[in-house]
């Protein structure tokens, strides 16, 4: 298996079984160091080509990444990393990156190891749902496995050492994806936000690049990694998620009793304008998306699955309909593929129940 | 919420940041928050702290002129990027490094997984800071013949301690 044929393989991100559907994926990622090595954005391209090649020999051995695929970036072309991008199994700066780096990349997607981003090893593994625990204790088990084999940068008193301060200590990232709309219909974000923040969170739209969260979809992670142990953080991150959770399904209650026209009115033109629009942006299709993912978890919309609307919101994505029509599409030639696709997917098969069959939860 | 710094715009990025020792936490749209130059992973303000935090009269006395022993990264260089060189930077910029991360994390003592060469680095570790410390002494008392034997055993330690794990990939 080939890195290329993963790319290549219809992928959707693994829609998360039963649950209330608003954590939609959880993610740990370890930043780690080798000793006595500079940090890659200090490190020249010859030795960052020659510590790729020696971390992709080692990763390729550890038991957790039988059944993996490895790739310099620079044997990718830039839109197979942007696919990866879009799946989120890279980040953007790293799909940038040419030689000199590369990405590992386990055959179900679950973990995926970037080499040379902003730390020699970026690890990180993800689960569907709110699992962060068992996702930390996959990525842990990579560490542990790679540890055998690797020295890494250490100091007894601030940890693993990585390029950025921010990340020293333990070196991780929790996160969890998130689907808020009942939260912002309700118009509630705010006080949401600011209690995250206060309790030492990060708060951030998945999209967009313009003023808000495209498709309500928003990323909580914890900001801090030294002083806390990684069990903490997680289990930490997991509560508070929980209760955010907890306040999403209650402002979806809220919409149903207090604003069901609105939320009908909200759900029925997304279904319209996505089974019938010829042109369609990237934002309006991640809104409308997420809009019939609510009418779905609210039982208004029928005959649909998550793991339906989860694989159209990556198959919409720049470098997925590209790779898709097998050629570079113009902005207004994306607009009108993408509008074709949702069309072709949806059309015919969406149903909307005209009383409320509510779901109780 | 609004952006802090256009107030028109939903703030949708949320930093802590940390403005002369002490933490603030700021609420920016994204497009402010990328033409200020801020990320959620690299706090502009890290580089400033780094420089104005540390005590003014170390600052002074080692100007810029000191770079890494290891990587040969300065000052400026953070200022510019906001990361370190390498593993080493961590022990030669520890002093305007300690308040900083203090400043910013939860705690500033490790306390979760180590890797499992880490009893031998925590030993290392603690040689390192002692020789550190009579490097410190030296210099003040202006012995200099002294401080440069010392500032060799702290490069032949921390090299040693590269190369002291033997059965596993040599650092590159
Ligand atoms: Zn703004
Ligand atoms: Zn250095």
């Amino acid at each position: 298996m080939t890195l290329r044929e993963l790319i290549e393989r219809p992928h959707a991100w693994p829609a998360e079984e039963g649950g209330p559907g608003v954590a939609v994926s959880s993610r740990v990622r370890l930043a780690r160091n080798l000793a006595g090595a500079a940090f890659p954005g200090w490190a020249g391209e010859e030795e960052r080509e020659r510590i790729w090649r020696e971390l992709r020999g080692r990763l390729l051995e550890l038991p957790a990444l039988a059944d993996s695929a490895a790739a310099g970036n620079a044997e990718l072309s830039e839109q197979d990393r942007f696919i990866l991008f879009e799946r989120h199994l890279i980040s953007r700066e790293h799909a940038g990156k040419s030689r000199g780096s590369g990405i590992v990349l386990r055959g179900d997607e679950r973990i995926s190891i970037m080499v040379n981003e902003e730390d020699h090893l970026r690890m990180q593994a993800l689960c569907p749902g709110l699992r962060l625990r068992e996702a930390w204790q996959m990525a842990d088990a990579v560490d542990s496995q790679l540890d055998a084999k690797v020295s890494y940068a250490f100091d007894a008193r601030w940890g693993y050492l990585t390029a950025c301060p921010t990340n020293v200590g333990t070196g991780i990232r929790a996160s969890v994806m998130l689907h808020l709309p009942g939260l912002a219909l309700m118009e509630e974000m705010e006080p949401v936000v600011k209690g995250v923040a206060k309790l030492g969170l990060a708060v951030r739209g998945v999209w967009g690049e313009g003023t808000e969260a495209h498709g309500h979809l928003y990323q909580i992670s914890n900001q801090m990694t030294l002083g806390e142990r990684e069990e903490d953080i997680v289990r930490n991150l997991e509560t508070i998620v929980g209760e955010i959770v907890e306040h999403e399904l209650n402002a979806r209650r809220r919409l149903w009793s207090q604003r069901e026209v609105v939320l009908r009115d909200h759900v029925g033109r997304a279904a319209g304008i996505l089974t019938h629009a010829h042109i369609l942006s990237s934002r309006e299709a991640l809104d409308l998306l997420s809009a019939l993912r609510l009418g779905l978890e609210m039982g208004i919309v029928s005959r649909l699955e998550r793991r339906d609307l989860l694989e159209l919101l990556l198959l919409t994505q720049p470098a997925h309909l590209q790779m898709n029509e097998g050629r570079p599409l113009s902005p207004f030639d994306r607009d009108r593929a993408r509008a074709e696709l949702v069309r072709r997917r949806l059309g015919g098969v969406l149903r909307l129940a005209a009383r409320g069959r509510r779901k109780s939860r | 919420m609004k952006c802090e710094m256009c107030h028109t715009n939903e703030a949708t990025v949320h930093l802590t940041q940390v403005v002369d020792g002490a933490v603030r936490k700021l609420h920016l749209c994204e497009s402010c928050a990328a033409e200020s130059g801020v990320d959620i992973q690299n706090p502009m303000s890290i580089a400033d702290l780094f420089l104005g935090l540390g005590p003014a009269a170390a600052a002074a006395r080692e100007g810029d002129a000191g770079e890494c022993p290891q990587c040969h990264l300065r000052r400026s260089d953070f200022k510019k990027t906001g990361r370190l060189g390498c593993p080493f930077c961590y022990e030669y910029y520890r002093d305007d490094l300690a308040p900083m991360l203090k400043a910013m994390h939860r705690g500033d003592r490790h306390i979760g997984k180590k890797p499992s060469g880490a009893e031998a680095a925590s030993r290392n570790a603690a040689a390192l800071a002692e020789l550190r410390r009579k490097l410190e002494e030296a210099v003040a008392a202006e012995r200099y013949e002294e401080a440069a034997r010392f500032r060799d055993q702290i490069r032949r330690l921390s090299g040693e301690a590269d190369a002291g794990s033997a059965g596993k990939a040599p650092a590159p």
